[in-house]
Parts: structure tokens; C-alpha cells; sequence
């Protein structure tokens, strides 16, 4: 205490000076601890995928030249690949795909929002009770996407429990519509819960006292929750749908495990890819990547300028939007 | 009036009800079908009868590799967390704490990665690590997953550090601490809690990888536990093994699902903390 006091004199003056050398300190600082996350970041994610941009211009592997002699090794092609994706029968698989991923995205996360801002209402009107369906709500969350495939799969077995109860014959697991019913049941149930819990988290930050004015005010519980709810709601729910979108358009493991692969009704773009790359044609799976690349980013940019999704903001805007509430 | 208030009164509960069982009852019949003798595999009674531990001692099985599987699921997971927790809290803090020009774009740079379509990435990454020699490694696993799990990592930590009394940090720097000492002894006895909890989802989201490990990897030992067991093959040839496979991924499951009841509170806070914070 007695070193305190004798000091502050002291530290009065120093602010100041400590404040400039700081400013100037921050920069040389602040490089130091951002660069091995950059680096890391640089090279697992920035290389490849600048990589695989060069790489979608190349074709490797054994092909015939204009002669019909065998020519050995990568190649440069220009955008063949690229105009190959768009004619004949890739055309067809990737518009294929490229609709699958589509609508699984679409209708997914419309289910995911609207189960998703339901639960969420649920909990936040729930008194007792809370632990449960906090625990029970992170249990699909935590389960491995291959492994809730795989029990899915089971489930939709011709003879499986899903069959049972509803008293039909369905084929779930073979190639046709019905196995897109079932990539978006599995898909729903395992995501839902989490944007049920950020939309909960959401819900949570509206002051009470708005409710309370808005009921003196005569506003029904439908109109508390058009008016007053979703505006409020609406930054936590954008992120929530954005991250999902994101995450749906480049599905995977999903309808890899549950239908399989080489099924063109559940064939998403990165399945499509993928098969590319195992077959050693590198290639034409960049150019696939290198599409589906383009096509998140519209998406995402598309969503952020139109819906006003301001990720980072959220983050930014910590204290001026808790001073604003 | 009284059976509106009656009503009023159990709504929440049928609502509840109706989130947990939506929640569970899937992964409550995969606990059943694990449970089963495999003789009577597709029955469907709500209890398995009789009780039979043969699915889970068939997991183990020689010819299925599983006690392996784990350990490289443990090995890449766990290597993946502690890598991306050292150079994530770095960042994190830097991003929290300095003010510095760019900030905001870096963020976003940082977060934008995180939503790149991992595909993009797998290929050519494939392909380097196919020239050279890194098919069936564990860094072959791990790089990649840096890819996903240190945005994640950066971001939750940056929000966590935000929330932190910086004044102590402050107030231990005017008392004598350099800046590297005031960071040790002050702020990360107190970012410990925010640290753990991103230690938590960054494993869960390690362990659950699939497509990086099923691409990165052909020999069998090598292959981490949910590849192996989407790859489970049965006794009688083509059938495929349902009952193993539930079991499997019951045993694979359930560490994720203790570690989620403990510490439910700090995950949920974690998860959220990028969302509305």
C-alpha cells in the first residue's frame, strides 16, 4: 500500500510517455504474436488453396496427345478442365451436384432455423429442467458427423426401426429421392441444436424491462415476438444461419456415410471432388474445388452485403452494443 | 381460465420434452443396438433383450484394429489441440489486447479461413503430400486439421481475453511486471477457464474429422477411429456390421459425451461466445 502511494506521484507523469513507446512497442508486439498464426494458416490453408487454383490449370497423370502418342506427367491445359466440368457428361454430374448441394443447403437450414429458433424459445421459457436440455441438446453436437451417418444409416435400414414405425417399405439408403429426405433428417438433427443454443444465447441479451413495457403496451405474445424477439435476435440468428450455410455447402462425410458414395442423388460438389482426387485425376478435382470455392464465397458474400451479417462486428462492437442495451 | 393456467403451466414441460427427446432418442437407439445380441440385431423393442455385451467385445476384435484407431484418433486430436492452443493464445491475446493497425482485417482474414470449403484445400495438399511420402502419417492428419481448428481456437480465445480485467494487467505493469510477466502471472491464471473450454471444442472438433483422415490415409493402422469404423467390415461378408458399428460408436462417443455433461456450461459459453458476444 505505502509503495502505491509513494509511487503514484511518479506514475502520473509516466502515462504519457509509457503511452507513446507502448503504441510503438504494440506494432513490433503485435507482429511477433500474429505471425505463427498466419504462417500456420499461410501454409495449410493459403498455399493450397492457391495451389489448387494453379493445379486446376494442369492435367496429370497418363493422356494422349494430338498424335494418340502416351504423354506422361503434368500439363499445362489452360481451363480445360474448367470447360470440361460444363460439357457432356460432367456437365451433367456437376449441375447434379451442384443442385444437390444447393438444395441441401437451402432446405437444411431453413429446417435447422426454424427447429433451431424454436428450441431456443423453449429453453428460454423453461424454469426447471435447464441442466437437462442443455446436456441432452449438446449430445448431437458432439457426436461425430461420420458416426451419426453411420447411425442414421442404420436407422434407415429397409428393415430398420424408421420402416417400422412408419409401416412402409421405404429404400432409404438406395439411390433416388428418398435418400435426400434422409441426408436432411440426419443433417436437421444433428445441427439444429446449435443454432439453437446461439439463438438462446441471443435471447438471453434481451433486457427484460422491453417484454414488460411492450405487455403494459398491450402487445400480443405474437407481436412481442415479430416485433420485438426477432429484430433483437436477428445479429446472433444471421451468424448462426451464415455459419451453417457455409458449413452445409461444402457437406461431406454425411451422405458419404449414410448413402455412400458414386450416388448421384446425394452427390454434393465435394463428394465430386473428392472422387476426382482419389482416382489421381488432380486436376479436374481442383477445378471442382476451385468452383466450389467461388461459389461459397458468393454465397457468403452475397449474405453479409444483403442480410448485414456482421461476423467480426460482433465481436468489434462488444461494448458499444452492450452500452446500447 | 383454470385450464388455461393448467395448460399454461405444463407447456413448458411438453416443450422440453419434446427438445430432449428430439435430442436423444436417436442416440438413445444406437446405446440400445449396441446392446443387442447381434443374433437378434434388428429387433425392434424399445429394450434390448436379453442384454448382450458382444457387439462391444466384437469391437475389439483383432481383425478390426479398433484399440489402434483410438490411439491415432487420440494422437492426431490431441496433437491438434495442443498445437493450435500454443499459437492460437498468442494471437488471441494480441487480437484482445493491442491496438494495432489492421486489426479488424486480420480478424477477418483469420475467420474467413475457417469457412473455406475444406476440399480446396484437401487436394492439392493431397497431392504435395503424396510426392512427398507423407501418405499415412500423422502430420499428414494434423497439418490439415490446423487448417480448421486454429481459427476456431483464435477466435474463441480473442473473445474470451476480451472479457478479461485488463486493468490488473495494468496495474501489474505499473507495479514493476514487464509485459511478459504481467501476461504469465495475471492473465493466464485468469484466461485458464476461457483456455480449457476451447481446449474442449477444438478436441471435439479435431476428434470428429473425417474427410482429412479418410483421404490422408490407406493403410489401415494408420486410419483414425471414425474412419475405421465407417469401415468396419463383417464376419459374413457383405452384410454390414450395424451392431458393431453402434457399439463403436457408443465407445467413441462417450468420452465426448462425459466431457459435454461436465462441462456443459463452459461449452455452451464457448460455443456462443463467437456468436453474440
Amino acid at each position: 500500500m505505502t509503495t502505491l502511494t509513494t509511487e503514484s506521484p511518479a506514475g502520473a507523469s509516466a502515462p504519457a510517455g509509457r503511452r507513446h513507446r507502448d503504441v510503438q512497442g504494440t506494432g513490433r508486439l503485435a507482429v511477433l504474436l500474429l505471425s505463427p498464426t498466419f504462417l500456420v494458416l499461410g501454409l495449410v490453408v493459403g498455399y493450397p488453396v492457391l495451389a489448387g487454383f494453379r493445379e486446376s490449370l494442369y492435367t496429370t497423370g497418363q493422356s494422349l496427345d494430338a498424335n494418340g502418342f502416351v504423354v506422361q506427367g503434368s500439363q499445362f491445359v489452360g481451363l480445360d478442365n474448367y470447360t470440361a466440368i460444363f460439357h457432356g457428361d460432367r456437365a451433367t454430374a456437376f449441375w447434379n451436384a451442384f443442385f444437390n448441394t444447393t438444395f441441401f443447403t437451402v432446405v437444411t437450414v431453413t429446417l435447422e432455423t426454424l427447429i433451431g429458433v424454436g428450441m431456443a424459445l423453449i429453453m428460454h421459457h423453461a424454469f426447471r429442467g435447464r441442466a437437462v436440455v442443455r446436456a441432452s441438446i449438446l449430445v448431437p453436437w458432439a457426436l461425430p458427423t461420420a458416426i451419426s451417418g453411420l447411425l442414421w444409416r442404420w436407422i434407415f435400414q429397409a428393415d430398420g426401426v424408421a420402416n417400422a414405425i412408419l409401416h412402409h417399405q421405404v429404400l432409404w439408403t438406395a439411390d433416388g429421392n428418398q435418400s435426400k429426405v434422409a441426408v436432411i433428417i440426419a443433417e436437421t438433427w444433428k445441427t439444429s441444436p446449435f443454432i439453437g443454443l446461439l439463438v438462446l444465447a441471443g435471447l438471453q441479451m434481451i433486457p427484460q424491462e422491453v417484454y414488460e413495457a411492450a405487455k403494459v403496451d398491450g402487445a400480443s405474445p405474437w407481436q412481442q415476438f415479430v416485433r420485438i424477439t426477432l429484430p433483437l435476435v436477428k445479429p446472433t440468428l444471421l451468424v448462426a444461419v451464415l455459419f451453417r450455410l457455409l458449413d452445409v455447402l461444402r457437406m461431406f462425410d454425411l451422405p458419404f456415410v449414410l448413402i455412400g458414395a458414386h450416388k448421384d442423388s446425394v452427390q454434393t460438389l465435394t463428394m465430386l471432388a473428392w472422387n476426382e482426387a482419389t482416382n489421381l485425376r488432380y486436376g479436374s478435382a481442383a477445378a471442382y474445388a476451385t468452383v466450389l470455392f467461388l461459389y461459397i464465397a458468393l454465397v457468403a458474400y452475397l449474405f453479409v452485403k444483403l442480410l448485414g451479417a456482421d461476423i467480426i462486428g460482433q465481436a468489434r462492437q462488444h461494448k458499444s452494443r452492450k452500452a446500447a442495451a | 381460465m383454470r385450464a388455461l393456467s393448467v395448460s399454461r403451466r405444463t407447456l413448458p414441460y411438453v416443450g422440453i420434452g419434446a427438445v430432449v427427446f428430439f435430442c436423444l432418442v436417436p442416440f438413445y437407439w444406437m446405446a440400445v443396438s449396441a446392446f443387442r445380441r447381434p443374433s437378434d440385431q434388428f429387433a425392434n423393442t424399445l429394450l434390448p433383450s436379453p442384454w448382450s455385451l458382444k457387439n462391444l467385445t466384437s469391437v475389439f476384435s483383432s481383425t478390426n484394429g479398433f484399440g489402434r484407431a483410438l490411439l491415432n484418433s487420440l494422437v492426431v486430436a490431441g496433437t491438434t489441440t495442443v498445437l493450435t492452443l500454443i499459437i492460437g493464445t498468442f494471437t488471441a491475446y494480441a487480437l484482445a489486447r493491442l491496438d494495432f493497425r489492421f486489426k479488424n482485417a486480420l480478424l477477418a482474414i483469420i475467420i474467413a479461413t475457417s469457412m473455406f470449403p475444406g476440399i480446396s484445400q484437401l487436394v492439392p495438399l493431397l497431392k504435395l503430400f503424396t510426392d512427398i511420402g507423407w501418405i499415412n502419417t500423422y502430420q499428414a492428419m494434423i497439418l490439415p486439421s490446423l487448417g480448421f481448428c486454429l481459427p476456431l481456437t483464435v477466435w474463441n480465445l480473442s473473445v474470451f481475453f476480451r472479457q478479461l480485467p485488463f486493468e490488473l494487467e495494468q496495474a501489474a505493469m505499473v507495479d514493476g511486471c514487464t509485459r511478459g510477466q504481467a501476461f504469465r502471472k495475471i492473465i493466464i491464471p485468469l484466461a485458464a477457464p476461457g483456455v480449457f473450454t476451447t481446449a474442449i471444442i477444438a478436441f471435439i472438433a479435431a476428434w470428429n474429422e473425417f474427410i482429412i483422415a479418410l483421404s490422408m490415409v490407406n493403410k489401415k493402422e494408420m486410419q483414425t477411429a471414425t474412419v475405421t469404423i465407417a469401415k468396419f467390415t463383417g464376419q459374413y461378408g457383405f452384410d454390414q456390421p450395424f451392431g458393431t458399428q453402434m457399439a463403436a460408436g457408443i465407445i467413441v462417443t462417450i468420452p465426448l459425451v462425459i466431457m459435454v455433461l461436465i462441462f456443459q456450461r463452459r461449452i455452451i459459453s464457448g460455443l456462443t461466445a463467437g456468436g453474440v458476444k
